[in-house]
């Protein structure tokens, strides 16, 4: 699978490994939710260590769409939770 | 919402695509939600064409047009830098000057005078702490944005060729077929080009705001003038209590030396001058003194 690490650039990851970043991913959603920013920037970025260490990068010129995007690491849970609640949001 | 039956396809199909990998409950997390908005995204504007085939060359000069904001980006995050460095510089000098002037009126014996110098530069060292904070988020959304821009250029160039094969092998109802993930692939990139520049320019004007605000204050004179030009009251004062020279230091200096003892290593210095020098003096103090 290929995830999209927002201001990085793409890397392709084993799908063996999507069952342990998806817990993390709940993790952090949950935090979301719930409003805890400490809480969300911690998971956030076990998350992208996790898909850094884990995952090649992708070569600049691949046109593949990424299976998971994660944001980037400095996104603040206000910023993720715009872009989540409003498509608008992504230009281009 | 707008794209409500797009984004419920996309849901059903990522649920169908987790079921046939037999893990994950769809929509159980952020970076899921992520993938599916920006897809979401790239499906509408393929849905909106009549001709797929027209949607590479529209697609193909926004991308073109998104480079040109990116390498204006770039410039535009490089000069914010530059006006950070030069008021970094001029802040630097101005607190050395403070410094100088502290053990100026600290060897003039105006402890009070060397305190306010103090207090002075403290605040200014406070400014330059800050500023060089922003400089480095300055320095680092450059160094992102530079990245991003090389990254969009490779796959610029790759959508290019992969159009230009499309648009002569395949009619237009194959070809939309053949365009779905080069187009989705593409789309994504400039979702995410688009909003580091939003993030870059919004922190850009930021620090330019306060930029503004530090030029104001170097111009007024309040953080002192760093040409030294015009004399602030410090300077003033510490001009007046020596005379405006350096005389009187420089004097306090050498009865130090001479009071110290031998001070045999300046003596070895100055050489055979030494000896000259220091018949001189006794001489030359009261004279002074009486300026």
């Amino acid at each position: 699978m290929i995830v999209r690490i927002m201001g990085e650039g793409q890397v392709r990851l084993a799908d063996s490994h999507l069952t342990e970043l998806n817990k993390l991913d709940d993790v952090l959603l949950a935090e979301m939710e719930i409003g805890d920013g400490p809480g969300f920037r911690r998971t956030l970025h076990l998350l992208l260590d996790k898909v850094r260490d884990l995952g090649e990068p992708l070569p600049d010129d691949a046109l593949d769409p990424s299976d998971l995007i994660l944001p980037s690491p400095d996104a603040t849970l206000e910023e993720v939770r715009e872009l989540l609640g409003d498509d608008g949001l992504i230009p281009g | 919402m707008e794209s409500g039956p797009v984004l419920l396809v996309l849901l059903q199909m990522l649920e169908l695509e987790s079921v046939r990998r037999g893990r994950a409950k769809p929509m159980s997390g952020v970076m899921k939600r992520m993938g599916m908005i920006f897809r979401a995204k790239a499906n509408k504007a393929l849905d909106r064409a009549e001709d797929p085939r027209e949607t590479l060359d529209y697609s193909y000069q926004k991308q073109l047009e998104l480079l040109q904001k990116v390498r204006r980006g770039v410039a535009d995050v490089a000069t914010s830098r530059k006006r950070l460095e030069l008021q970094l510089a001029q802040l630097n000098k101005q607190s050395s000057t403070l410094e100088d002037q502290g053990r100026k009126a600290l060897a003039l014996g105006r402890e009070d005078l060397a305190r306010e110098a103090l207090s002075r530069r403290a605040a200014l060292q406070q400014q330059v702490t800050d500023l060089e904070t922003q400089h480095q988020t300055l320095q680092g959304e450059e160094e992102k944005l530079t990245l991003a821009s090389q990254r969009l250029q490779a796959k610029v160039d790759a959508f290019r060729t992969k159009k230009e094969t499309i648009k002569a092998t395949y009619t237009a109802a194959q070809a939309q077929t053949r365009i779905g993930e080069a187009f989705t692939g593409i789309s994504e990139e400039m979702g995410d080009v688009g909003l580091a520049i939003q993030r870059a320019e919004d922190k850009t004007a930021q620090l330019q705001a306060r930029a503004g605000a530090i030029d104001e204050l170097l111009a007024s004179g309040a953080l002192n003038d760093p040409t030294g030009m015009a004399k602030d009251d410090l300077q003033a004062e510490l001009d007046r209590l020596s005379g405006g020279t350096d005389v009187e230091l420089e004097l306090q200096r050498m009865k130090a030396e001479l009071a110290g003892g031998s001070s045999s290593g300046q003596q070895a210095i100055e050489g055979g001058a030494g000896q000259q020098q220091s018949q001189q003096q006794p001489k030359d103090t009261p004279r002074f003194d009486k300026q």
